[in-house]
C-alpha cells in the first residue's frame, strides 16, 4: 500500500500523472480536434473545474451566505452612525481650524469668491491633480474595452427613436444647443466667482454635445468634435494642469529659492484667483471630453 | 542638496505627465515614454534614499502648494517611502521590457498604446501611495490605481480575461468601498485627513474612550479594505483567474507591484494613522493572523492541486501575502521587519516567476498546464533558470531572497511565547507545501528531452536580460540581505516616531 502510494507520488512530482484525476486526463488525450479549438475547451474546463473545486457550494447557498454576510455588514453600519456625532452640528469634530481657515481667510489668499473652487484647485490641488487623471483613466479603459476598429459601427441593434427626422425636436435642440453651451461656458469660466466650476461646467458642456450627437446624428457630430479633436483637447487641458501645478508645486516650498509670479489678484474680479481660472477649463474641457466620449463608446462601439 | 526633496514630487507628476504623452504616441511607440520614465523614477528614488540616509533626522515633509499642511496637501518621504518607490519602478520596469515580446504578441494592436498609458498611471499611483501624507489623497490614488490595473488585465482581449477582470473588479471596488467607508468614518470623528493630524486626534479619542466603537469599525473597514484589495486569503479567489490569464507583464505587476502597494499603504495607514498601540487595542490584529496562516496553508494546497503553471503561481502568492499578514498580525518589531522584507521578495520573485513562466509556456508551444511544460526548459534555457532561482528562492533556500523573511519570521515568534508554536508549525507545513508544488513543476520543466535536443525556440534578448536582471537581483538580496533589513529597520523607527 505504501509502496503504491509512493510511486503515484513520485510519478506525480515528475508531472507525469495528476493525483486527482488520472483516469479523465488520459482519455482526454487522444482527441484530435483542431488545436484552438481544443485549447479553448481546455480553458472552460479549467474555468469549471476551478469553480466547481474552489466553491463548493451550491448557489443557492452561496446566495444564502451572501445574504446574510451583507446584512451582517449592514447592521455593523447602521449600528456605527448611531455613535457619530450629529450631523450639521457646530460642536462635530469636523468643524475645526481647517474649517475656519477655508471660510476666513479663503477669498482673500486664493482670490477666490467661490471658496469651493479655492479649496479644490488651489488649497488642495492635489486631489483634485488626482481626480482629473481619474477621469483620464476610465476614458482609457473605456477605450480598451469598446474601442474597436475592426467593428463596424452597431446599426440599430433595438429599435430607438431617430430623432433627426423630427421636426419638434430638431428645432427646439437647435434653439436649446447653444445656449446650452453658452451656459457651461460660463459656469466654466465663472466658477472662481459663483457656484459651479470645472466640474459642473463641464459636464453641462458635455450634455449639449451630447445632445447634439442625438438629434443631428452620431455622424454629424463627429464632424464637429471628432476623435482627434478630442484627443488633442485632453492631452493640453490634462498636460497644462501637469505643468501649471508643477510650477505652484516647485515655487511653494521656500528652499527652492523660486518665487510665483502669480497673484490673487482683487477677489470679484473676472481674472483673478491666480490659476484657478485657466485650471477650471482645463478640467471642464476634461470632464467634457469624457462625458462625450463614453456617450460615443457605448452608443457606436468605437470613435471615429 | 535640497534640490532632491523636490523628487518625490517630480516623480509623481511627471508619470501622471508621462501617461498623457504617452496616449499622444502612435502605437507601440509609447512604450519608450514608459520605459524613460520607469528608469529616470528608479534613479530618482535612489537620490531620495541617498539624501535621506544622510540627513540628520531622515525624513522631509513636503509642501504641495503654497500652504500648509492641513490647510493645503503635503507629501512626505522616510526612508521606506523611496525605497519601496524604488522597488515598484524596478519590478515594473523589468517585467514590462522583459514581457514586451507578449504585450505585441497577446494584446491587439491598437491598444498597446493605451495598454504603456495605464502602466504609466499604476506607477503614478503607487508612487503618490507610497508618498502621500494624506488619507484622501490615498483615497484617490487607489482609484486610479484600481482602474488602471483593471485595464491592464482587459487589454489582452480575450473572452476568458474579460471574465477575469470584471472579477477583479468587483472584489477591487468592495475593497474600495470598504476604505472608503472607513475614511469618511475617521473624518466624522475626528475632522482631520492628514496623517499626523489624525494620529493624534485618533490617539486623544483612544485614551478618552470616546467613540470607541465607531473607530473599531473604521479601522476594521480600512483593513479589510485593503486586504480585499491585496488579495488576503479568504478574499484571495479573484487571483488565479487573473494572473492565469492576462500577458504576463500585467500578472507580473498586479501580483509583484500592485498588490504590494495596497499593503505598504496599509502599513501606513496602521503605523501613521491608526497608530500601534490603538491598532493592537482593537484585537483586528487576531483576525489578520488567523487569515494569514490559512492563507499560507489553504493557498498553497490550491497550488499544488492546480494544473496551469500560472494558476499555481498565482495560488502561491495568496500563500505569501498569507505571510505578511501573519507578521503583521504577530506585531513584534522583528515581525514586522520581516513583513516588509517579504514584500520586498515577494515583489521580486514574484514578478520573476511570472516573466519566467511566460517564456516557458511560449517554449512549450503557448501552452499553460504543467503537463505540456515538460523539458522546456531545454527550449529555453534562461526562462528554466530563471525559474529555478524563482523556485528556490519562494522555497525559502539559502542564498536567495526568499529564505531571510522565513529567517525572520521565525526568530520573531519566540519573540511571542503564545503563538511560537503556532507560527513555526505553520512556517514548517507551509514551507515543505511549498517545495511539493515548486519541485514537481521544476522537475517537469527539467525532464530530459525525448529522443536527443530538441529544436530551440528563439529567446529575445529584452526578455534574457531582464530574466538575468531579477536572477541578480535575487541572489544579491539573498547575500547581502543586511544593508536592506537595517534599512526597513530604521524606516519603521521612522514611521512609528517621526510624524
Amino acid at each position: 500500500m505504501k509502496n503504491k502510494f509512493s510511486e503515484k507520488f513520485s510519478s506525480w512530482l515528475l508531472g507525469e500523472v495528476d493525483l486527482t484525476e488520472k483516469i479523465a486526463e488520459e482519455k482526454e488525450q487522444p482527441s484530435a480536434v483542431n488545436p484552438s479549438k481544443k485549447d479553448e475547451e481546455e480553458e472552460t474546463k479549467i474555468i469549471h473545474s476551478l469553480e466547481k473545486k474552489e466553491i463548493k457550494l451550491s448557489f443557492k447557498e452561496y446566495k444564502v451566505l451572501s445574504v446574510i454576510f451583507c446584512v451582517i455588514l449592514i447592521g455593523i453600519l447602521t449600528a456605527t452612525v448611531y455613535f457619530l456625532p450629529t450631523f450639521a452640528k457646530s460642536d462635530v469634530p469636523a468643524v475645526n481650524e481647517v474649517y475656519e481657515h477655508y471660510v476666513s481667510q479663503g477669498r482673500d489668499e486664493t482670490g477666490a469668491v467661490n471658496t469651493v473652487a479655492g479649496m479644490i484647485l488651489d488649497y488642495r490641488a492635489f486631489d483634485t491633480l488626482g481626480e482629473s487623471f481619474v477621469l483620464f483613466t476610465a476614458t482609457c479603459a473605456v477605450l480598451i474595452l469598446m474601442d474597436d476598429k475592426h467593428k463596424t459601427p452597431k446599426k440599430e441593434m433595438h429599435e430607438t427613436v431617430n430623432y433627426s427626422r423630427d421636426p419638434i425636436v430638431k428645432s427646439i435642440a437647435k434653439i436649446l444647443i447653444p445656449l446650452i453651451l453658452v451656459f457651461g461656458a460660463y459656469i466654466l469660466v465663472n466658477g472662481h466667482l459663483s457656484p459651479g466650476g470645472g466640474f459642473s461646467g463641464g459636464a453641462i458642456l458635455g450634455a449639449g454635445f451630447i445632445l447634439y450627437a442625438m438629434v443631428y446624428g452620431e455622424e454629424q457630430a463627429l464632424k464637429v468634435l471628432s476623435e482627434r479633436k478630442i484627443k488633442a483637447v485632453t492631452i493640453c487641458a490634462l498636460s497644462f494642469y501637469c505643468l501649471a501645478k508643477s510650477y505652484s508645486f516647485f515655487t511653494g516650498n521656500e528652499f527652492n529659492g523660486v518665487h510665483s509670479v502669480i497673484s490673487a489678484g482683487t477677489p470679484g474680479d473676472i481674472l483673478s484667483g491666480g490659476l484657478i481660472m485657466p485650471l477650471n477649463i482645463a478640467v471642464g474641457l476634461v470632464v467634457c471630453c469624457t462625458m462625450y466620449s463614453f456617450y460615443m463608446l457605448f452608443k457606436r462601439g468605437r470613435m471615429n | 542638496m535640497d534640490v532632491l526633496m523636490n523628487f518625490p514630487f517630480i516623480t509623481i507628476v511627471l508619470s501622471l505627465f508621462s501617461s498623457v504623452v504617452a496616449f499622444a504616441f502612435k502605437g507601440r511607440r509609447a512604450r519608450f515614454v514608459t520605459y524613460f520614465l520607469l528608469s529616470a523614477c528608479a534613479v530618482m528614488s535612489c537620490f531620495v534614499i541617498i539624501y535621506n540616509l544622510s540627513s540628520e533626522t531622515g525624513y522631509f515633509v513636503y509642501r504641495m502648494g503654497h500652504y500648509d499642511a492641513p490647510i493645503g496637501n503635503e507629501i512626505s518621504a522616510g526612508l521606506l517611502e523611496p525605497f519601496f518607490a524604488l522597488l515598484f519602478e524596478v519590478v515594473m520596469l523589468l517585467s514590462v521590457i522583459g514581457g514586451e515580446k507578449r504585450i505585441f504578441s497577446d494584446i491587439p494592436e491598437e491598444k498597446q498604446k493605451l495598454f504603456y498609458v495605464m502602466v504609466n498611471l499604476c506607477h503614478a499611483a503607487l508612487v503618490a501611495l507610497c508618498y502621500t501624507n494624506d488619507i484622501f489623497t490615498a483615497y484617490v490614488f487607489v482609484e486610479i490605481c484600481t482602474i488602471a490595473s483593471c485595464s491592464l488585465l482587459m487589454a489582452s482581449d480575450k473572452g476568458r480575461s474579460l471574465i477575469a477582470a470584471t472579477r477583479y473588479m468587483i472584489f477591487s471596488l468592495i475593497g474600495s468601498g470598504f476604505l472608503l467607508i472607513g475614511v469618511i468614518l475617521l473624518y466624522s470623528i475626528t475632522g482631520h485627513l492628514l496623517f499626523a493630524d489624525l494620529y493624534e486626534a485618533i490617539t486623544h479619542l483612544h485614551s478618552e474612550g470616546s467613540y470607541d466603537f465607531p473607530l473599531t469599525v473604521a479601522i476594521g473597514l480600512i483593513v479589510s479594505g485593503l486586504g480585499v484589495k491585496s488579495g488576503l486569503f479568504p478574499f484571495h479567489l479573484w487571483m488565479p483567474d487573473t494572473y492565469g490569464t492576462a500577458t504576463p507583464a500585467a500578472s507580473a505587476i498586479l501580483s509583484g507591484v500592485i498588490s504590494k502597494g495596497y499593503i505598504f499603504l496599509l502599513f501606513k495607514i496602521i503605523f501613521r494613522v491608526v497608530g500601534f498601540d490603538v491598532f493592537f487595542g482593537t484585537g483586528v490584529q487576531n483576525i489578520l493572523f488567523i487569515f494569514g496562516i490559512h492563507g499560507m496553508i489553504l493557498g498553497s494546497v490550491s497550488a499544488i492541486r492546480a494544473k496551469n503553471v500560472k494558476f499555481m503561481i498565482a495560488y502561491s502568492s495568496a500563500a505569501q501575502i498569507g505571510y505578511i499578514y501573519m507578521g503583521l498580525g504577530l506585531g513584534t518589531r522583528t515581525a514586522i521587519v520581516a513583513s516588509l522584507f517579504q514584500i520586498v521578495f515577494h515583489s521580486l520573485t514574484k514578478a520573476m516567476l511570472f516573466i519566467s513562466a511566460g517564456g516557458l509556456c511560449d517554449a512549450a508551444g503557448g501552452k499553460q498546464d504543467i503537463a505540456s511544460l515538460r523539458s522546456s526548459a531545454h527550449k529555453n534555457k534562461i526562462a528554466g533558470a530563471a525559474f529555478l532561482v524563482g523556485s528556490l528562492s519562494m522555497v525559502g533556500v539559502p542564498m536567495f531572497a526568499g529564505f531571510i523573511p522565513k529567517l525572520l519570521f521565525a526568530s520573531s515568534a519566540f519573540e511571542s511565547s503564545s503563538r511560537m508554536l503556532l507560527v513555526l508549525v505553520a512556517l514548517a507545513v507551509s514551507t515543505m507545501l511549498n517545495v511539493m508544488y515548486f519541485m514537481r513543476t521544476v522537475l517537469t520543466v527539467y525532464h530530459p528531452c525525448e529522443g536527443g535536443a530538441s529544436a530551440k525556440t528563439r529567446v529575445y534578448a529584452s526578455f534574457a536580460v531582464c530574466a538575468l536582471i531579477f536572477v541578480a537581483i535575487n541572489a544579491a538580496v539573498g547575500i547581502n540581505s543586511q544593508p536592506i533589513s537595517t534599512l526597513l529597520e530604521k524606516g519603521i523607527e521612522l514611521f512609528a516616531n517621526v510624524r
